[in-house]
C-alpha cells in the first residue's frame, strides 16, 4: 500500500518535472534573440548547421572574412567549396573553438584565418560574444569558448541556459519571436553577409601611436592552438589581412604576424597592402566608408584570392558533382535573388533597410 | 554570496542534499560546517568576529551555569538550617557576580559591535565639531571590516546570554551546538534574531525526509524569491533614480519614491525572510517569523508589533522593560508622579525607556543620524498617539465608526503613509534634505508634473508598471487570505493534489521569466559598429 | 487582590479582568500596560517585580499575577 503510494508520488513528481523542463525549454527558444530582421550577423553562427554538404576551405574571423569572402563566387568561378564561421568581432579564442567545432562534422583541406582580432587580448564585450557563441550546439568546444570568452560580470550558467540571460525580453517580445522559434531562415550565403550598396571612403582620423605594439600572449596562444590543431588534422592554414581602411592594422602587428608565418611554414596575405593588385576601389567597393567591402568589393577579393587556392591546394572542382551542383544551384538562385532584392530596395529607398 | 546568487542557490542545493543522505547524528553539526563555510566564502576573516562571540558567550554561560548548580547546591544543603535573610543575602550575593559576568560578556561583544560599526560615525562627528569650533585638526577615518549580519548574530547572542542570566534558558553545555545557534546561515545575512528556547528544540533535532514539510519550505522560499526578485529588484531602480536625484524628482515625485520604496522595502525584506524561513523549513527547522502581515496595521504600534517583530520583541525584552522596572525607574516614577501628577507621572517612566529604546532601534539600522532620525521620529510618533488616545476615544464614542469597514480601511492607509514618510529618512542622502523633501513633496506638488512620461523616465517601461501592479495585487490576495484563512499553503495542499504542482510550476516560471536579475538583455545594446 | 483589580480596571475598564486568561496572547494589554501595571504595583505592594518575570504566563490573567506578588513578596 505504502509502495503504490510513493509510486503514485514519484510518477506525478516526474510528469511535473518533464512538463517544467519542456516549458521552460518552449519559453527559452521563445526568449531567445532571433537575428531576422534586425542584426543578421546574430544568426550566422547557427546557420552552419543547416549545412548538408561538406566544404574544402573553411574561413574563421570576425567581419573581416564574412563581408569580404564570397564562397558563392568562389564555387561559381573555381568550383571551390567553402564556409566563412565568421561572427562580429570574433575574438581569436572563438576563431579557435569554432574551429573545433566545425571539426566535429568534417575536415577541410584549407584554414583561413582573419587576423585582425589578434589585436585583442581580453575578452571585450558580452553582446558580442553572445553572438559567437550562443548559435553553437553545445559542446565542449563551445564550454571552451565561453569559458575563454566570459567577461567579469558573465556566468557560465548564463550561457548554458540563455533563458536566464534573455529572459528580460519577455517585455520586448513580437511576432517574429514566435514565427522564428524552430526554424530561422537563411540570412547568409554560406556564411557571406550581403550588402550592395556603396558608401565611398572619405578619411579616417590619423592612427594613434601606442605605448605597445606586441600582440597578446593569449590571441598568440590561441593562434598557436589553431596552427596546431591544423597540423593534427592535415589542414593547411593560411593568413590573411582583409583590406579595410580602419580600424588601423599598424605594421608593427604585420610584421609580427609575418615572423609568425615564416617561422611556421605559414601563408600569410595582407590584402590591405595588395588593394590595387587586387582592384578594390574605395570609392565603389565598400559600403561603409572603407571599413568593410561592398558585394562588389567581396566577389573582386574572392576572385583574387579563389586564384590562389586553386593553384597552391589540391582542390577538387564541384561544380563537376551533381550532388553539389544541385545544392548550389539552389544557393546561387538564394544569391541572386537576395543581390536583387537589395538593388531593389536602394532604388526605392536610397539604402538597404531589410538586410 | 547573495541570497539571488546562482552560487548561493547551488550552495543550498548541496546542504540540502547532504543534509538528507548523512547519517542522522551528523545533520546539526553538518550545519554548522555548512554555515561556517558560507561564512568563509563571504570573507575568511569574518570568522575571527564571530568565533570570538561565540567563544566568550560560551564560556560566559558556562559560568552563569556553575554560579546557578552552586546557588542550588548551597540552598539545599542549608535547607531549614537558615533564616530567609540570611537566604536572600546568598542568594544576592550570587546574583551580583553573574551580573559581573553577565555585563563582561555584554562589554566585549557590544564592545566589538560597536567598534566596527561605529568608530567611523563617531569619528565623523568629532571631526564635524572640530569643524565648528574652527579647529584645523581632523581625525583620520579607520578602515575598519563590518562581518556580514554582525547585528543580527551579536544581538541574538546578546539574548541568549541574557536569558541563561534571567535563569529563562538553560546554558548550552554542547560549544558546537551554541556555534550552530549564533552561525546557523539562513538567517545569518538579515536576521529574524531568534531566540534560544524557539529555535534550539528543532535546530539540534534529527529530522527525516517530509515531503510535505519540504514541499511547504520549497513553497515558502519561491515566494520569498517572487517578492524579492520580481517586485523588489525591480521596482529598485525607478527608488533609486528618484531619491539619489532630489534635484530633478520633485514634489509628486518625492510621494511616489516614498511609496514605492514602501513596497520594495516590503517586497525586499519579507522576501528575504521567506526564504530563510523557507529554506530552515526545508530542512525541518522552524524559525520565528518576523512578518505578520504588516501593512494592515491600524496604528503605529500595531505596525511595529507586525514589522520586523524579532528585532521588536528584542528590544522590548531586552531594553524596555529592564530599564523601565529597573528600581531608579520606579524611584523616578514616584518622584514624578508626585511632582506632575497622576497623569503625566505615570507615564513619565515609559516614555523615558522608550526613547532609548528608539535612539538604539535607530541607531542599530546603521551608523548615521538618518537612522538615528528616524527611529526619534517614531519615538515621537507613537507617543503623540498615545497622547491623543483619549481624544480616540471620545471621537470613538461619539461618531460609532470604529466597526465600519471604510474607517478600518483609513486607519490602515493612514499608518501606511505616517510609516511610509517616516522611512523618508532611510531613503535621502541625509537629515537636513530628507526635511527639505519632505516639505518640497507639498510645496512643490504639481499634478500635470506625473505623466506618464516622467514614469517612464525612472528606468521602468509600461510592462514593468503593469507587472508591478499585477504582482502588488497577488501580494494583496495572498495577503488577505492569510488574514482571514490562514495558511495559504494549506489550502493549495488541501485542494486536489495537480494544484500544488500547478502553483509551484507557474510561480517557478514567473520568477525565472520576470526576474529581475542577470544581465538585462537592454543593458547592453546590440549596436552594431565598426566591427 | 482587590487593589489589583483596581489598577487593571483602572487601566482598561472595557476588559473583564475577573475572568480572561489570555491578556498577552490575545495582545489585550501591551508592553506599555506592563510597565504602568508594574510601577502601580510598586506603588502598592512595594514589590518589584523584575525584568525577566515579564513573561506571558505571569501577565495572561490578573490571577497569575496576583500569584506572582505574592511570590515576590514571599522571597
Amino acid at each position: 500500500m505504502k509502495s503504490k503510494k510513493f509510486a503514485k508520488r514519484a510518477a506525478a513528481l516526474a510528469v511535473f518535472l518533464v512538463v517544467m523542463l519542456v516549458t521552460l525549454f518552449l519559453l527559452q527558444r521563445l526568449l531567445m534573440p532571433k537575428y531576422m530582421s534586425d542584426i543578421p550577423e546574430g544568426a550566422m553562427v547557427e546557420e552552419y548547421y543547416q549545412e548538408t554538404t561538406d566544404h574544402e576551405v573553411i574561413f574563421v574571423g570576425d567581419c573581416e572574412v564574412y563581408e569580404n569572402f564570397s564562397p558563392i563566387t568562389l564555387y561559381e568561378d573555381y568550383g571551390i567549396t567553402s564556409y566563412i564561421r565568421g561572427s562580429a568581432q570574433q575574438l581569436t579564442w572563438q576563431s579557435y573553438y569554432l574551429l573545433e567545432d566545425t571539426l566535429r562534422y568534417e575536415t577541410p583541406k584549407v584554414v583561413v584565418f582573419n587576423v585582425l582580432a589578434m589585436k585583442y587580448n581580453e575578452p571585450q564585450s558580452e553582446a558580442y560574444n553572445r553572438m559567437s557563441i550562443d548559435g553553437m550546439k553545445m559542446s565542449s568546444s563551445k564550454i571552451g569558448a565561453i569559458q575563454a570568452s566570459m567577461t567579469e560580470e558573465e556566468n557560465m550558467l548564463d550561457y548554458i541556459f540563455p533563458i536566464l540571460r534573455y529572459h528580460s525580453r519577455w517585455s520586448d517580445l513580437s511576432g517574429e519571436d514566435v514565427e522564428y522559434m524552430f526554424h530561422k531562415d537563411k540570412v547568409s550565403h554560406n556564411g557571406y553577409y550581403m550588402r550592395v550598396d556603396v558608401r565611398p571612403a572619405d578619411g579616417f582620423p590619423e592612427p594613434e601611436k601606442l605605448s605597445d605594439y606586441t600582440l597578446g600572449d593569449k590571441a598568440m596562444e590561441y593562434l598557436d592552438k589553431m596552427r596546431e590543431l591544423c597540423e593534427e588534422n592535415g589542414i593547411e592554414l593560411v593568413l590573411v589581412k582583409s583590406p579595410s581602411l580602419y580600424p588601423h592594422w599598424y605594421d608593427e602587428w604585420d610584421e609580427q604576424i609575418v615572423e609568425y608565418a615564416d617561422k611556421y611554414g605559414l601563408d600569410y596575405f595582407n590584402y590591405e597592402k595588395m588593394a590595387d593588385e587586387i582592384g578594390i576601389d574605395y570609392n565603389t567597393d565598400t559600403y561603409d566608408a572603407g571599413l568593410h567591402l561592398n558585394l562588389a568589393g567581396a566577389e573582386k577579393l574572392s576572385k583574387y584570392f579563389g586564384e590562389y587556392l586553386i593553384e597552391n591546394y589540391d582542390l577538387t572542382d564541384y561544380r563537376e558533382d551533381p550532388e553539389y551542383a544541385e545544392v548550389y544551384a539552389e544557393k546561387i538562385r538564394f544569391y541572386e535573388e537576395m543581390e536583387e532584392a537589395q538593388y531593389k530596395e536602394l532604388e526605392e529607398y536610397g539604402e538597404i533597410i531589410s538586410y | 554570496m547573495l541570497f539571488t546568487d546562482y552560487s548561493f542557490i547551488g550552495f543550498l542545493i548541496v546542504v540540502f542534499v547532504l543534509y538528507y543522505t548523512l547519517p542522522k547524528k551528523c545533520q546539526w553539526p553538518f550545519l554548522l560546517v555548512a554555515s561556517y563555510v558560507f561564512y568563509f566564502i563571504a570573507s575568511p576573516s569574518y570568522l575571527i568576529f564571530i568565533a570570538a562571540t561565540t567563544i566568550s558567550t560560551y564560556l560566559v554561560s558556562l559560568k552563569l551555569d556553575q554560579l546557578e548548580t552552586m546557588q542550588k547546591a548551597w540552598l539545599k544543603e542549608h535547607k531549614g538550617q537558615i533564616s530567609r535573610e540570611e537566604k536572600k543575602e546568598y542568594k544576592a550575593g550570587i546574583k551580583a557576580k553573574k551580573w559581573k559576568w553577565l555585563l563582561v560578556c555584554l562589554i566585549f561583544n557590544l564592545g566589538i559591535l560597536a567598534v566596527l560599526k561605529y568608530t567611523n560615525f563617531a569619528i565623523a562627528n568629532i571631526n564635524g565639531i572640530l569643524e565648528a569650533f574652527h579647529s584645523d585638526r581632523q581625525l583620520s577615518f579607520l578602515n575598519l571590516v563590518l562581518p556580514m549580519g554582525i547585528s543580527f548574530y551579536t544581538f541574538q547572542t546578546m539574548g541568549y546570554i541574557i536569558d541563561v542570566y534571567r535563569g529563562t534558558s538553560t546554558a548550552e553545555k554542547n560549544p558546537f551546538k551554541l556555534a550552530l545557534f549564533v552561525s546557523f546561515f539562513p538567517q545569518l545575512v538579515q536576521g529574524p534574531i531568534s531566540r534560544f528556547n524557539d529555535l534550539a528544540k528543532s535546530l539540534f533535532e534529527v529530522h527525516y525526509f517530509d515531503p510535505k514539510v519540504v514541499s511547504y519550505g520549497l513553497y515558502r522560499i519561491l515566494w520569498g524569491y517572487f517578492k524579492k526578485v520580481v517586485v523588489a529588484d525591480r521596482i529598485l531602480t525607478a527608488v533609486n533614480a528618484i531619491i539619489q536625484n532630489p534635484d530633478t524628482y520633485q514634489g509628486g515625485f518625492v510621494f511616489v519614491g516614498m511609496m514605492f520604496y514602501a513596497f520594495e522595502l516590503y517586497a525586499d525584506f519579507t522576501g528575504g525572510i521567506d526564504i530563510t524561513i523557507g529554506i530552515a523549513q526545508t530542512m525541518g527547522i522552524t524559525v520565528t517569523e518576523n512578518f505578520r502581515r504588516p501593512y494592515f496595521s491600524k496604528n503605529i504600534k500595531e505596525y511595529w508589533k507586525r514589522w520586523h517583530i524579532t528585532m521588536g520583541t528584542w528590544f522590548t525584552d531586552y531594553i524596555f522593560y529592564p530599564i523601565s522596572v529597573c528600581k531608579p525607574m520606579l524611584k523616578f516614577s514616584k518622584f514624578s508622579r508626585n511632582t506632575f501628577g497622576e497623569n503625566i507621572g505615570k507615564r513619565a517612566p515609559v516614555y523615558l525607556s522608550s526613547f532609548v529604546v528608539w535612539f538604539t532601534t535607530g541607531i542599530w539600522h546603521g551608523a548615521s543620524w538618518n537612522f538615528i532620525v528616524w527611529g526619534l521620529m517614531n519615538y515621537v510618533v507613537i507617543m503623540i498617539s498615545e497622547e491623543l488616545e483619549p481624544l480616540y476615544r471620545k471621537f470613538h464614542s461619539r461618531f460609532r465608526v470604529k466597526d465600519k469597514a471604510w474607517y478600518g480601511v483609513f486607519e490602515i492607509v493612514r499608518t501606511i503613509l505616517l510609516m511610509s514618510a517616516i522611512r523618508m529618512f532611510d531613503c535621502y542622502r541625509d537629515v537636513p534634505l530628507t526635511f527639505k523633501m519632505f516639505g518640497n513633496m507639498f510645496a512643490a506638488f504639481d499634478l500635470s508634473a506625473l505623466n506618464a512620461e516622467a514614469f517612464l523616465g525612472l528606468g521602468l517601461s509600461a510592462a514593468d508598471y503593469i507587472l508591478l501592479f499585477i504582482c502588488l495585487l497577488v501580494i494583496l490576495a495572498v495577503s488577505v487570505i492569510q488574514e482571514r484563512r490562514g495558511s495559504v499553503r494549506d489550502i493549495i495542499f488541501s485542494s486536489p493534489a495537480a494544484w500544488k504542482y500547478i502553483v509551484f510550476g507557474v510561480l517557478t516560471i514567473v520568477v525565472i521569466v520576470f526576474g529581475a536579475y542577470g544581465i538585462g538583455y537592454d543593458q547592453s545594446q546590440f549596436i552594431y559598429n565598426q566591427f | 487582590m482587590e487593589a489589583l483589580m483596581e489598577i487593571l480596571e483602572n487601566l482598561h475598564p472595557e476588559i473583564d479582568f475577573n475572568t480572561c486568561e489570555t491578556l498577552i496572547d490575545d495582545g489585550l494589554i501591551d508592553s506599555f500596560d506592563i510597565v504602568t501595571i508594574i510601577s502601580e504595583i510598586n506603588e502598592e505592594y512595594d514589590v518589584v517585580i523584575p525584568a525577566e518575570e515579564i513573561v506571558p504566563e505571569n501577565f495572561n490573567s490578573a490571577k497569575a499575577l496576583y500569584s506572582l506578588i505574592q511570590r515576590l513578596e514571599d522571597e
